[in-house]
């Protein structure tokens, strides 16, 4: 079919319409809206917001909260990033072997995944129970005072890590085996001819060939552990544990139980900002170690 | 004929008229939004029941109730209000209230106490104090329910101790607590939570207090309010009387009580229905003891009027109801759901003489202890920082006069009084 120049935008915005709609009251004007309640003071129940400028902005950062909330999560990014990598590969190599049924093990990987947080967390927290937790149940048979885990502000963390960790592996790990099964065996078959071993192969071929999987990987989960929440307002019981302040879980504090949504909101866009640099550097970063040639 | 015809006009004049009165008074009736929390899980049957009495006596008022989770209330209302599609009547808990009536968001319930001719005295006083706020009514309570001593009458008969009386002080709790804790290393003597709402009590006990007598400043770091935190986290950390965190180890208080390995716990009459159905021990409760003097608290979730309802003369008949009645006040009480705030000699007869537990007079000997929560706008706030420090000296991380001191310069930084 032959259009005029004006016709052919008329046809296709109407085809965009009902998704631009949707864009539009449901991303757009809300992010728009919250930028301009992150510059005001407002109650949500006690009538109309308070234009303030920048002084939200001014509070959180002057605030020893926001310190400690960043200080906790780079605590969670530290611990989590690692394992996970770690874990994730491993998951994905030893489900990219040809078992008979390996369907069946893909499948029991991924079952965390489609558990609900609040479930998962529920079972983790009774799992890291000081007195009557499985851990530390097995560090004692081999003589171990397990910590505290939840309750004490060295070990919660850890503690939440291990149980993101058993929730992710799957999902990642599944990611990593989609990394893996694009790399041409042939290499393998030509490494193998040049005498590489087992460790030569994963450090020379498998670790670069699947690079641009853990660039992925890496910036996911990075911005997930900003956004860590399900996790912290199931597992740590007391609010005012200052180990299990993280940033969403303030936020959600700050709006739903302070009645500060101005404060929440521009708590939010900070976490926002963070991530956005933290992702830009990590682009930055790329070129030094991801190889996109095959 | 012309007489058959006459009965017959007149029949169907009648059938008119009467089509046309009930039209009238249909076209009269109000219907009312209610919102609440409190009738969650097993407590909704109980108050539809009320309901159903409620539209019985007044016809003409109907009332939509809308029972929300406890977890996602506030959330809703706080949307709700936002978009101005708040219910007509609906419940705030004591945190909430306080907020919500400094920031202007309720109906002031004077004008209509009065218009109606309410007679508040059938209402427990101390419960309906606690709904003012800057000298006005904003609303009437509907759960009621304090906080006393409950104990396990089988470890205090395992130690060989006296039962606790309502003249023990904390002297008295602590020995017994020792004492208890000594049958087993998995056994502890007591359980009273290190947190703002019983800090708020306990100091009062020692004659402390959290502000100064007219409400405008802080004055948590006093050298009674040291004393008292010493006091109390001198049972965990000292002499471990009461669990920490970690031997707690995620169980709940109430649980470890059910267990059989808590001799005492301080906690609200509200655990009774929980405790009967679950205790395979005897069980009993006692005043809580204090020191200087005695102090009690008491948790009442209030009835309030949304300040936009175009329907506050029919709103206003039913949370009076839910609050006054004697049909609510029965009900509640053969329920078992909490406490009736009402004066009928009558239904507090009946409600002592539900069977356990069987020392029910030390409920309302509580009721003569009671204290007051204090109204403020930043509540949850507040609570949260002072419960911050509270567990940083429960956990031995702070010293009771460190964390006292950080408490009041934060809370001096954040809380508007």
């Amino acid at each position: 079919m032959v259009y005029k120049k004006g016709q052919k935008i008329t046809t296709i915005m109407l085809f965009l319409l009902p998704s631009l709609l949707g864009l539009l009251l449901f991303s757009l004007i809300p992010i728009g809206s919250s930028l301009y309640l992150s510059l005001t003071e407002w109650d949500v129940i006690g009538g109309p917001p308070q234009f303030i400028k920048g002084d939200n902005y001014l509070n959180i950062l002057k605030s020893e909260e926001f310190w400690r909330v960043l200080k906790n999560t780079l605590y969670f990014i530290i611990l989590y990033l690692p394992l996970i990598l770690i874990s994730s590969i491993a998951v994905g190599t030893i489900l990219n072997r040809k078992y008979k049924g390996i369907a069946i093990y893909r499948t029991l990987f991924f079952i965390p995944v489609l558990t609900s947080w609040v479930a998962g967390a529920l079972i983790w927290r009774w799992v890291l129970s000081p007195e009557y937790g499985v851990i530390n149940a097995l560090l004692g048979y081999i003589g171990i005072k397990g910590p505290g885990w939840l309750y004490d502000k060295t070990w919660a963390m850890p503690g939440i890590v291990l149980a993101s960790i058993w929730k992710d592996t799957g999902f990642f790990g599944l990611i990593m085996l989609a990394g893996l099964q694009g790399i041409d065996p042939t290499y393998y078959e030509a490494a193998e001819i040049d005498g590489a071993g087992r460790w030569g192969k994963l450090w020379k071929i498998t670790l670069p060939l699947i690079s641009p999987t853990i660039f992925f990987v890496t910036v996911i989960s990075i911005i997930n552990s900003f956004q860590l929440f399900p996790q912290i307002m199931v597992m740590i019981i007391d609010r005012n544990f200052a180990a299990g302040h993280v940033f969403v879980e303030r936020i959600y504090q700050y709006a739903f139980k302070y009645y500060k949504m101005g404060y929440a909101t521009a708590f939010s866009w900070i976490l926002f900002l963070l991530i956005f640099l933290v992702t830009l550097l990590q682009f930055k970063l790329q070129k030094r170690w991801v190889s996109y040639d095959t | 004929m012309k007489k058959r015809m006459l009965i017959v006009f007149g029949l169907v004049l009648l059938f008119v008229v009467n089509l046309w009165m009930v039209a009238e008074t249909a076209g009269k009736t109000v219907t009312i939004n209610f919102a609440n929390f409190s009738a969650g899980g097993d407590n909704t049957k109980y108050l539809e029941e009320m309901r159903k009495i409620f539209e019985k006596k007044y016809p003409n008022i109907k009332v939509k109730v809308e029972t929300i989770g406890y977890n996602d209330y506030f959330t809703v209302m706080q949307t709700r209000i936002a978009g101005g599609n708040a219910p007509d009547a609906f419940e705030l808990n004591y945190e909430n209230f306080a907020t919500y009536a400094k920031k202007g968001t309720l109906l002031p319930l004077d004008d209509l106490i009065i218009k109606n001719k309410f007679d508040t005295s059938v209402i427990n006083k101390n419960a309906l104090a606690a709904f003012t706020a800057n000298g006005r009514q904003y609303g009437l309570p509907f759960s009621f329910s304090n906080v006393i001593l409950i104990y396990n009458k089988d470890l205090f008969d395992k130690a060989g101790l006296a039962y606790p009386t309502n003249d023990w002080n904390w002297d008295d709790l602590l020995e017994a607590a020792k004492k208890i804790r000594a049958l087993g290393d998995k056994i502890f003597g007591l359980y009273q939570p290190i947190q703002f709402h019983e800090f708020y009590k306990v100091v009062k006990q020692n004659n402390g207090s959290l502000f100064n007598e007219d409400m405008t400043k802080f004055t948590v770091n006093s050298p009674q309010n040291i004393e008292t935190l010493q006091y109390m986290v001198d049972r965990v950390q000292k002499y471990n009387v009461m669990p920490t965190e970690a031997q707690l180890a995620g169980m709940g208080d109430w649980d470890l009580f059910k267990s059989g390995r808590l001799g005492m716990i301080v906690t609200g009459s509200w655990a009774f229905p929980d405790f009967i159905r679950d205790c395979d021990f005897q069980w009993d409760i006692a005043v809580e003891p204090g020191i200087v003097r005695k102090a009690t608290h008491f948790f009442a979730n209030g009835l309030v009027l949304n300040k936009e309802t175009k329907k506050a003369e029919a709103a206003f008949e039913w949370i009076k109801f839910l609050s006054s009645s004697r049909e609510v006040a029965n009900i509640r009480v053969d329920a078992g759901w909490e406490l009736p705030a009402v004066t009928y000699p009558d239904v507090i007869e009946r409600y002592k003489k539900q069977a356990l537990p069987a020392n029910r007079e030390a409920v309302f000997a509580s009721l003569d202890y009671l204290v007051t929560p204090p109204v403020i706008e930043q509540f949850a706030e507040m609570s949260d920082i002072m419960g911050k420090y509270l567990a940083l000296a429960r956990d031995g991380e702070m010293t009771p006069e460190e964390a006292l001191n950080e408490a009041q310069k934060e809370l001096e930084q954040k809380i508007k009084l």
